[in-house]
């Protein structure tokens, strides 16, 4: 394996799986993988819509005894979770997969909203999947309109004070969605935003909202909600009704500041803490170009040589918690029980990111003592479910030339095979990418 | 394999979902159909066996390994006697207390047919039981020799991560994982804090977390906090299920952080002392059911005679093995000492075996379950140079 190769499979991808083929030219295999339809959808799973009638159903449930009541809704998350992490153990499609984790946690929903747990499998397969290789404006609407999101975030709250339920019932705007949206997924405060914009911005989307007991369930538009009258949000005026809004997203997602935004995200996640700043203005520059592209934008960034240069990055635990068990490949029944049991462990539960603004992507965020530490007793524990593997030859297929000659000598000094494969596996550059 | 179900029960019976904080130490068992008790003890790592059983009546030991040396027996720190010739190292009182009753024999200059030294290589060779790869370990093909208990998949159970590969092959072992982390031990921590030393994100972390964890300098070359009771613990539990009426006959413990390249002096005497407070444990988990057990501890190869430049010892070939048990002929050290003067040592650096693994084993087998010689090879394959070992067991 030459350097490019394992920059390909570690930096972009989950890591090599056991001895899966290596490939011939490492940009144009993650370059593929940006080709046709995400293969995770070929994977049953339910829909938003199954998942909100699940979430009604369980609603409805009568029982007294909490222990008698279905649960389906868990029941569909365990479910899909499941599929998720096989799908990471499993896919050659890895970078594809990074993507797709890399635009979910840019639309951070967290289960710490119990109530988003029903759309969540769909929020994911509907909203985020579908567009990671499209455009950022069809992600941006398809999450901006979907129930995980509006639930998370509140919006189904979100009353114009001059709107028929506003003047009724006295209820009034939640800007909750509106902030976010500006502030984490589009312009960011870079673009000097003022309250009164997001009070607008607030009131332009107010009525988007979800409904249950239609069929199927899922978004709907709520006239009675909706702040009448144009809007002005960053100078730039939207007439009434969902109109409105659909105009106010467009110009969000073409806006400079959206488009430096996903730039230096995109860079500080796949190339370094510290994006350099010729990357973020080439992928900035295609963004603006392609009408936000977001394979073009990739393309680009996988084509920059900064992207090649070596690895600096820490892997944080998820991903960290799958290339160890892809390099380990273990037969399905010698795997751990509990893989998202392990990424809590180390402290990343997946799908629970602590707030809107979604786990942090810098060394620094990840690498403190105790935290670093778990990756070390969890990595032990696991080369216990194969204390015989050849670390050496593990060393080989995962890592190739990125191993150091530190490592090399102390695994070759090691008591064990177990300990070498502990000291392969917790070293200083097994945790890069 | 029903093995994980009827575990919990007995687990619970027993404790064990609350005793296993495991570190480095580890337990598996098969069934068989006999009243007699075997219990293997791999010392993983490479033990020094001059370290263990120190002939301190040799002249010529004082010029080699002055550094390492302990006080001779009757001084304060001293070595424990063996007999004048031979001192326990002070850190295992309880094996010396069984040496005093007759039921320890520390045999000495003792190496498998195999001279590499590579630990991965020699730990596989002693576990096949064999000096190249075979398809099974030698203790499951004395379990496949033993008549079966019935329901014997049900009996046999593994505690860890893993089965080593002495107790694998056609003799069923089942095997349960326990919920809890286990940790590395000091020795592994402070060989990982040497590699992300010079990191600059993930070095100053492992070094605070360690510190934090109440593991200073001083200590990472001393004995572990953490898991000191690991191996006891191991070895109380194999003892009561080993007891049991239909309990598992055979078993398999291991226990690592013997390879002491640097500052062994102090690093060694945590490992001996889980070793010695581990067959008080044995002994008092086995009961009435100890004058049935043999166990026998051995390791993978020994160490150089000669300090190397880090207050350790390097890899090296002759060391000592220990038997314990009922019917054990202890009280003495068994051993055709080569001496270390002159040209005695073993390619001028090791200790030069006399005493090959396999007679050992060979020799308690005979006695513990009455294998015949053919089936002696039949655990061995290609032993047949080397001949069971006599006057092992009393009677």
């Amino acid at each position: 394996m030459d350097t490019r190769t394992a920059h390909a499979l570690i930096r972009f991808g989950l890591g090599r799986r056991g001895n899966e083929d290596l490939p011939t030219d490492p940009q144009a295999w993650l370059a593929r993988q940006l080709d046709g339809p995400d293969p995770y959808l070929a994977r049953p799973g339910p829909s938003t819509a199954e998942g909100l009638t699940a979430l009604q159903e369980d609603r409805q449930e009568k029982d007294p005894d909490p222990a008698k009541r279905r649960q389906r809704v868990r029941d569909l998350l365990r479910a899909e979770s499941a599929t998720l992490i096989d799908h990471g153990l499993t896919t050659a499609d890895g970078f594809r997969e990074r993507l797709v984790w890399f635009w979910a946690n840019h639309f951070t929903v967290s289960l710490r909203r119990g109530e988003c747990a029903g759309a969540m499998s769909g929020y994911l397969r509907e909203a985020i999947r579908p567009h990671v290789t499209g455009r950022f404006h069809d992600m941006l609407l398809a999450v901006m309109t979907h129930p995980a999101m509006i639930m998370y975030l509140d919006n189904q709250q979100s009353f114009g004070p001059d709107s028929v339920a506003g003047r009724k019932q006295k209820k009034g705007i939640n800007e909750n969605l509106a902030r976010e949206c500006l502030e984490l997924h589009t312009v960011t405060p870079a673009s000097g935003y003022t309250q009164a914009d997001v009070t607008a911005f607030a009131e332009v989307i107010s009525g988007w909202s979800i409904e249950l007991n239609q069929s199927p369930p899922g978004f709907r538009f709520r006239p009675f909600g909706h702040q009448p009258g144009p809007k002005t949000v960053l100078g730039q005026t939207f007439p009434e009704g969902e109109q409105g809004g659909r105009q106010a997203l467009a110009f969000l997602a073409a806006h400079p500041a959206t488009l430096r935004n996903l730039a230096t995200k995109l860079a500080r996640h796949f190339v370094s803490d510290t994006p350099p700043r010729d990357v973020v203005a080439h992928v900035e520059r295609v963004l603006h170009d392609t009408q936000g592209d977001l394979k073009a934008a990739t393309l680009a960034l996988i084509a920059r040589p900064e992207a090649w240069q070596p690895l600096t990055k820490l892997r944080q635990p998820s991903d960290f918690v799958l290339a160890v068990l892809r390099a380990l490949d273990l037969p399905t029944d010698k795997r751990p029980p509990d893989v998202g049991g392990i990424m809590t462990g180390l402290g990343q539960q997946m799908l629970f990111a602590p707030l809107p603004n979604g786990w942090p992507d810098t060394a620094a965020d990840w690498s403190g003592p105790e935290a670093v530490m778990r990756r070390i007793d969890w990595v032990y524990g696991v080369t216990g479910r194969a204390p015989n593997m050849d670390a050496e030859q593990i060393a080989d297929t995962t890592l190739g030339p990125l191993l150091s000659e530190g490592t090399k000598l102390a695994m070759h000094r090691a008591g064990s095979r177990r300990d070498a494969l502990t000291l392969l596996l917790a070293s200083p550059e097994f945790n890069r990418r | 394999m029903h093995a994980s179900m009827r575990l919990s029960r007995r687990s619970a019976l027993l404790g064990l979902t609350t005793a296993f904080t495991l570190g480095r130490a580890s337990l598996a068992l098969a069934a068989a159909a006999t009243e007699q008790r075997f219990v293997v003890v791999l010392l993983r790592g490479a033990l020094d066996g001059m370290a263990a059983v120190t002939p301190y009546g040799d002249p010529a030991l004082a010029a080699l390994r002055g550094a390492l040396l302990l006080p001779e027996p009757g001084r304060e720190g001293g070595l424990l006697d063996l007999g004048g010739f031979f001192g326990l190292h002070p850190s295992m009182p309880a094996m010396h207390a069984m040496y005093q009753a007759g039921e320890m024999l520390p045999v000495h200059a003792v190496a498998g047919p195999y001279r590499v030294r590579s630990h991965f290589e020699a730990q596989d060779y002693l576990e096949y039981g064999s000096d190249h790869a075979l398809t099974s370990g030698w203790l499951n093909r004395v379990a496949a020799l033993l008549p079966q208990a019935r329901g014997g998949t049900e009996t046999a159970l593994s505690v860890g991560n893993a089965v080593p590969l002495l107790l694998r092959g056609r003799a069923p072992v089942g095997s349960w994982l326990p919920k809890s982390f286990a940790r590395p031990d000091a020795d592994l921590y402070s060989r990982l804090a040497a590699l992300h030393h010079t990191d600059p994100v993930t070095g100053p972390a492992v070094a605070e977390g360690l510190k934090e964890r109440g593991f200073t300098e001083a200590t990472l070359m001393g004995p572990e906090p953490g898991n000191r009771y690991a191996f006891p613990a191991l070895c109380l539990s194999a003892g009561k299920l080993l007891a049991a009426a239909d309990g598992p006959r055979l078993a398999a413990l291991e226990i690592g952080g013997w390879d002491t390249h640097a500052g062994q002096k102090n690093r060694i005497a945590g490992p001996l002392k889980q070793l010695d407070d581990g067959m008080a444990s044995l002994k008092e988990g086995l009961g009435e059911a100890w004058s049935r057990t043999t166990v026998l501890a051995l390791t993978e190869f020994g160490r150089t005679v000669r300090v190397n430049g880090t207050g350790g010892t390097d890899h090296g070939t002759g060391t000592v093995a220990f038997v314990l048990g009922g019917k054990v002929a202890g009280g003495r050290v068994l051993a055709n000492w080569p001496g270390l003067g002159g040209s005695n040592l073993f390619e001028n650096r090791d200790l030069q075996p006399t005493m090959d693994a396999r007679s050992l084993a060979k020799g308690l087998l005979a006695r513990q379950f009455n294998l015949d010689p053919h089936a002696q090879v039949m655990v061995f394959p290609d032993s047949g140079q080397a001949m069971a070992a006599g006057g092992l067991m009393r009677g």
